[in-house]
């Protein structure tokens, strides 16, 4: 019981953390910043790995091993397309002045 | 020890997370702040690499996630890379699916490894594993019909389905059915299974049934809502397991995306609440409509010969520059503008296009410095000052019926004032309505002037005028 209400004390800490985190963002960084926190949410490769492992270990979870190794395909493509892709706009934002880079 | 390592592990890449979102939100780190929180997820996906089940699992285990990862990474990279500043959109809502499906398929493995060991459900962790799939599924197929529309591969006309609310409602409800059921099956695995069953049904019909009755021009609240759940499910997913770096990033991101989403909703006057359970079309009477003029349109020459003579010019773009991709041409034009001693300017409002921040992205495709975009508040002052005022492919955002009809379904959403400028161009493909159906009395004005056609080949037109000069 003591772990679970830890983490349930995490998640609404890091909920109202969320909240002070984004107030007066410009609005020229909206997209960026939803496709940054957008590969954020690819955190979830971490479970499907731990996910998979555990399926691997059991006696014969091979329902349990497709969806993880699946869960960790379409994770890793959230990831690293995201923030490569997000990375690709910021680098577009310019100042002034810097037309040659 | 392994745990301590692991924890403290965890807790550096959830740092790197909070440090990275805070710099994202600033115009000047934000390449560094996404660059940090990609370290954070290295640092997470290696740490989860040492503990303690996928170390048990051994060799085999370690081949498969390697082989996993890879093919998604390579995936994942080469979207990236070949995708057209345009589809961004698009390309955005399918990345979020393919989280939201992951985090539901995480949840599905957990229960079926449960299930092989012949472990009993338990209420909480049953009730959080229901909820990773319930937002899961709601965030993929959301995503997916997201996708479809922005792409304009499926839902092109707008979709309505008749007692909506109360499907929805029914749809909720059987699935919130399903968790109980499930979380208290105890050893019943019989009824655990229907209940995992109905939540993973009735939520992944839920989440087409809410999107795809939502019109285009009220995506970019849609994305950052789906974006929001995704993040969610990531959340109760970590409960579900255990895992603390799940738990904190994955709330991170859904709150920061309900910000958003709040910060969306403003920019238009509207509720999330009547942007989900409202009907926009239906009331939809024709309003202002029966002024009967009819608007006046001009030549690109004669265009060319307004623009010369004007010192200051602010361009209003839409989701239409996206359609044509105009944004280069526009940009070129602005030059010409600049070296012909006119003061240049973009006025963007906060839900011009199809996610947020959409129009921003584009023009810093072609090279327009962000110094020369400024929000609707930071316009609106000087728009009596200026001398031409171009709309580029935006109708909605410029309807001065949001200020002077009560009678129009825009009514109270905050516009860009284009009709305060001298003169007004509207740049637009045909002479229907916007997306809302609302008919737009700018068009009519008397300082407006309609130039009819593709914008891009009207902007170069333009262009070609200033160069023969």
């Amino acid at each position: 019981m003591g772990e679970i209400m830890l983490l349930i004390f995490v998640f609404v800490i890091s909920g109202f953390l969320g909240v002070e985190l984004i107030s007066k963002v410009p609005s020229q960084l909206h997209t960026p910043l939803m496709s940054g926190t957008n590969a954020i949410s690819g955190i979830t490769v971490v479970g499907a790995m731990s996910a998979t492992a555990v399926a691997v270990l059991s006696p014969s979870s091979i329902i349990g091993t497709v969806f993880g190794v699946a869960a960790i395909v379409l994770a890793t493509i959230n990831v690293v397309g995201g923030y490569l892709v997000t990375d690709r706009m910021l680098g577009m934002f310019k100042k002034k002045g810097d037309h040659n880079k | 020890m392994r745990d301590v390592i692991v924890t403290v592990l965890y807790m550096v890449s959830a740092v790197l997370f909070i440090r990275g979102i805070k710099l994202l939100g600033k115009a000047d780190t934000a390449r560094k702040g996404n660059g940090l929180s990609a370290v954070g997820m290295l640092i997470a996906v290696i740490t989860v690499l040492f503990e303690k089940q996928v170390v048990a699992a051994g060799l085999n285990s370690y081949l498969l996630i390697a082989a996993a990862a890879a093919a998604g990474g390579i995936i994942g990279a080469v979207w990236a890379k070949k995708v057209e500043m345009t589809g961004m959109p698009q390309l955005v809502a399918l990345f979020n699916g393919f989280g939201g499906l992951s985090s539901l398929l995480v949840a599905l493995a957990q229960y079926a490894n449960a299930r092989t060991v012949g472990a009993d459900a338990v209420p909480f962790e049953g009730i959080t594993l229901g909820l990773t799939v319930a937002i899961g599924a709601i965030a993929f197929t959301g995503s997916v019909v997201a996708w479809g529309k922005l792409s304009g591969r499926l839902f092109k006309k707008s979709v309505t389905i008749p007692a909506k609310n109360a499907l929805n409602a029914v749809l909720a409800t059987a699935g919130l059915a399903g968790i109980c059921l499930y979380a208290f099956s105890g050893s019943n695995e019989t009824l655990g299974l229907i209940g995992i069953l109905a939540v993973t049904a009735a939520y992944l019909i839920l989440g087409f049934t809410m999107v795809v009755t939502i019109g285009g021009g009220d995506m970019p609240v849609i994305i950052s809502l789906l974006n929001a759940f995704s993040g969610l499910a990531a959340a109760f997913a970590g409960l579900a397991i255990s895992n603390s770096v799940l738990v904190v990033s994955g709330c991170l991101v859904g709150t920061s995306g309900l910000i958003l989403t709040l910060i969306m909703c403003k920019a238009m006057n509207r509720t999330l609440y009547s942007l989900l359970f409202g009907s926009f079309g239906a009331s939809k009477s024709k309003g202002a409509a029966g002024s009967g003029k009819e608007p006046k349109s001009m030549s690109v020459e004669d265009a060319y010969l307004i623009l010369e003579a004007a010192s200051s010019v602010v361009f209003i773009p839409g989701y239409g520059m996206a359609v044509a991709q105009a944004q280069h041409a526009v940009k070129e034009l602005a030059d010409k503008l600049e070296a012909n001693g006119a003061e240049v300017s973009f006025a963007i409002h906060p839900v011009a296009g199809r996610m947020p921040g959409h129009m921003n992205v584009l023009l810093a495709e072609a090279n327009v410095p962000y110094e020369q975009l400024k929000t609707a508040d930071e316009m609106n002052p000087q728009m009596p000052n200026t001398d031409v005022a171009i709309v580029i492919g935006a109708n909605d955002v410029v309807n001065p019926a949001a200020q002077n009809d009560e009678s129009s379904p825009l009514y109270g959403m905050p516009i860009i004032n284009a009709y305060e400028a001298r003169t007004v161009f509207v740049l637009k493909r045909g002479k229907g309505a916007g997306f809302s159906g609302v008919e737009n009395p700018l068009f009519t004005n008397d300082n407006t002037v309609m130039i009819y056609g593709d914008a891009k080949q009207t902007v170069s037109a333009l262009v070609g005028e200033f160069e023969d000069s």
